[in-house]
């Protein structure tokens, strides 16, 4: 298994990569808090930690920790508009039920 | 399923922990939103994809009817109830409306309160209230794009802005249902868009604000992260607006057309002289045509002719930049950036004039309509705490000075105008007349030295303390500005601790151009200052001298004086009595001399009789004693 973008996620993050102006790729992670156990974290990769997983897809490196892996293996990331919000989207396969706003979930 | 946005490393925040912050941009013809997403500010656009919302509501019996594009698109078929440019009122006072051009623009209510309405259908609406239903429905577009409620906003202001302008402002955004983080200045707010506050070094920028109807300059400097505005000029009646009218006047000249008050006409040539307009962005040559009484007018307008259209209008907002930088004492070549804001520095004969002026390139690269809204929108991630590295704590200055009446009607200042703000200064005063128990306080905004000269911006007593000797009572005056620019004065006397504090409230302001004329004036009239200062200050003198002369001659005169002495100074007094109603400060002085000369011997005898009166019937003794109580 592994971590993938959609083409609109890539177009994004390389957008807002290069709006930055450093950064090796993205970073992807969870956490346990948030109203229904884990939350999704998404950050900008400057450095790989040792342990780390590195994935490479559409162009853009995804740095993601082993314990956090357990969690989100096969995890596609989008981008995506819902009215006038936009943002990204992770469609976790792990998931078995997420809190009504979606920020946070269960496995 | 959330939407989520990318954060910095190590500061993604839990979930419904992050803050959403926006910044606004609330112009006088157009508004803007902005936000901060995974890093990057950008402007929130409405369902049909358009950033710019237009500063225009339109009422109706139940209230608001039409607001933004809407409400300017029907502006021709309800004039009066259609509110456009109401910034222009905001803050002030109906007879600061009545005495400017904006007075033609709005049908006001007659009320007795300072507050001035404008008349609709839905009820007589303030600036304030009008203002607020704009910033609703940027509120509204900014949670519905952000998916959530808004924690905070900066909002933008012009730089000339003063007290109540600012405290106006934030009062329509609180009645908006916002809480605002901080009003930022609109030409600082261009500078962070452009990052320049991040720069290693000090530096000196120009803003260069050209809108719709609207010319601004600003020369701000930055220094060690703190921005200062150094100077402001401009023109609130010179604009994008007039670009087109010229054109409009050109092509009437050309064919000889009579528009008179034909309003389908005026529109639909003013719409064509728009399109023209932003043809010759990029093209060489546009078609100016339009169809009139059956009949097709068409010229062709070549980029030289338009140029030689607008240059007049750059000129004139050149002519503001000098004085801009004369008020800052700075040369052209001291300038480090030029920023371009406003919609109409895309026309490329402006950016080119203005940077041959600056002799630099200027900075474009942000869409100019864009970049104030761009600017706040950075600033609120800011200080929503999105970033615990806020080494972006910014700060700005107080436009005009700060001070307080005393006797004779002297301004004194205690806050000096470009003070760093937020900033808090005390200054004590003292009482006048012996047996004082209360004081008048007047707050007053402005660079000259005489009340009247500046404006008045409130005015509270501090009452009920324990009568002392003239000079006796010691009155702590504080000033406190907050970070937004608004203004707190309390006052408490040290001995009996009584309080009273004022807040400046929005009742009146001032016009831009008052503002720039009210510095200007302190300049111009330095000299005039300086003598009105000194003839308040020797009338202050001999005002006093008289009061405490007729004091102690009632009590002990006749003990003291021969019947000649007395008269001496009788006449003296009156010689300083008369000469303290003329103008001549040098003849009051004169005459404060000669009191003091012929009651020399008065005073004289008067201290030998109390130091008598203390030490009679004393010991040598007691006096050692006391002074060493060992």
């Amino acid at each position: 298994m592994a971590i993938t973008l959609t083409d609109a996620a890539a177009d994004h993050v390389k957008g807002f990569l290069a709006n930055r102006g450093k950064g090796i790729g993205l970073r992807l992670a969870v956490r346990t808090t948030g109203c229904s156990g884990m939350a999704y974290v998404l950050e900008f990769a400057d450095e790989v930690d040792e342990g780390d997983v590195v994935f490479d897809d559409n162009d853009i490196k995804v740095v993601v920790d082993p314990k956090s892996l357990v969690y989100l293996d096969g995890t596609e990331l989008d981008f995506g508009k819902e009215g006038l919000n936009e943002g990204f989207k992770f469609n976790n396969p792990n998931v078995k039920d997420e809190c009504g706003c979606g920020e946070s979930f269960n496995v | 399923m959330a939407l989520l946005q990318i954060s910095e490393p190590g500061e993604a925040t839990a979930p419904h922990q992050h803050r959403l912050a926006a910044g606004i941009d609330l112009g006088t013809t157009n508004s803007l939103v902005a936000t901060v997403r995974s890093g990057a500010a950008a402007v929130l656009e409405d369902e049909e994809g358009e950033a710019i919302f237009p500063s225009v509501v339109r009422y109706g019996n139940d209230g608001v009817s039409a607001i933004g594009r809407q409400a300017r698109e029907q502006a021709a078929e309800d004039p009066y109830n259609t509110i456009s440019s109401v910034k222009r009122l905001i803050g002030l006072s109906a007879e600061d409306i009545a005495a400017s051009s904006a007075s033609m623009m709005f049908q006001l209510v007659e009320t007795d309160s300072t507050v001035p309405r404008i008349r609709t259908d839905a009820g007589p609406k303030t600036a304030i209230e009008v203002s607020a239903d704009i910033l609703k429905s940027l509120k509204a577009r900014a949670e519905q794009s952000l998916g959530g409620e808004l924690g905070g906003v900066v909002v933008t202001v012009p730089a000339y802005f003063d007290d109540t302008q600012r405290q106006a402002t934030k009062d329509a955004a609180k009645l908006a249902g916002l809480n605002v983080y901080r009003l930022v200045n609109e030409p600082t707010a261009a500078a962070i868009a452009y990052g320049l506050d991040r720069q290693e070094t000090d530096s000196t920028i120009a803003v260069y604000d050209l809108g719709g109807g609207t010319f601004d300059i600003s020369i701000l400097k930055l220094e060690r992260g703190v921005f200062e505005v150094l100077s402001t000029a401009g023109d609130t009646a010179l604009g994008g607006d007039d670009i087109d009218q010229a054109l409009v006047s050109w092509f009437v000249g050309e064919h000889d057309i009579t528009v008179g008050e034909d309003a389908a006409l005026q529109r639909s040539l003013l719409d064509q002289a728009r399109a023209v307009k932003h043809q010759l962005t990029d093209a060489n040559e546009a078609q100016f045509q339009i169809e009139y009484q059956d009949k097709s007018y068409c010229s062709s307008l070549s980029l030289e002719t338009f140029r030689s259209l607008v240059h007049v209008l750059v000129d004139r907002t050149l002519k503001s930049c000098r004085g801009a930088l004369r008020q800052a004492k700075l040369k052209k070549t001291d300038i480090d950036n030029v920023v371009m804001v406003g919609g109409s520095t895309r026309v490329p004969i402006v950016r080119q004039m203005v940077s041959e002026f600056f002799d630099q390139d200027v900075l474009t690269d942000i869409n100019p309509d864009e970049v104030v809204a761009v600017g706040a929108a950075l600033q609120a991630d800011v200080l929503a705490g999105n970033k615990p590295d806020s080494d972006m704590l910014l700060l700005d200055v107080n436009p005009l000075s700060l001070g307080i009446e005393t006797h004779g009607g002297l301004v004194e200042q205690i806050i000096p105008r470009n003070t760093t703000i937020p900033v808090a200064r005390a200054q004590e005063f003292t009482t006048f007349k012996d047996g004082q128990t209360a004081m008048a306080l007047h707050v007053v905004q402005g660079e000259r030295d005489l009340v009247r000269d500046c404006r008045s911006l409130g005015r509270f007593e501090l009452r009920g303390f324990v009568p002392a000797v003239a000079g006796q009572a010691r009155i702590q005056v504080m000033f406190q500005v907050d970070a937004d620019g608004l203004l707190t004065v309390s006052a408490i006397e040290k001995i009996s601790e009584v309080h009273a504090e004022v807040q400046i409230k929005p009742s009146y302001g001032l016009l831009d151009a008052e503002i720039e004329t009210m510095i200007r004036d302190s300049m111009t009239h330095a000299e005039q200052d300086v003598a009105a200062r000194m003839l308040q200050e020797q009338r202050v003198e001999a005002e006093r001298t008289v009061a405490a002369l007729d004091a102690a001659m009632s009590r002990d005169a006749d003990e003291f004086l021969t019947a000649s002495e007395k008269q001496k100074i009788l006449d003296a007094r009156e010689y300083v009595v008369q000469s303290g109603k003329s103008d001549d400060a040098e003849a009051i002085k004169n005459a404060l001399r000669e009191l003091e000369s012929v009651s020399e011997v008065y005073v004289a005898r008067r201290m030998n009789a109390s130091v008598g009166e203390t030490m009679t019937g004393k010991n040598i003794d007691s006096y050692q004693k006391q002074d060493n109580p060992s």
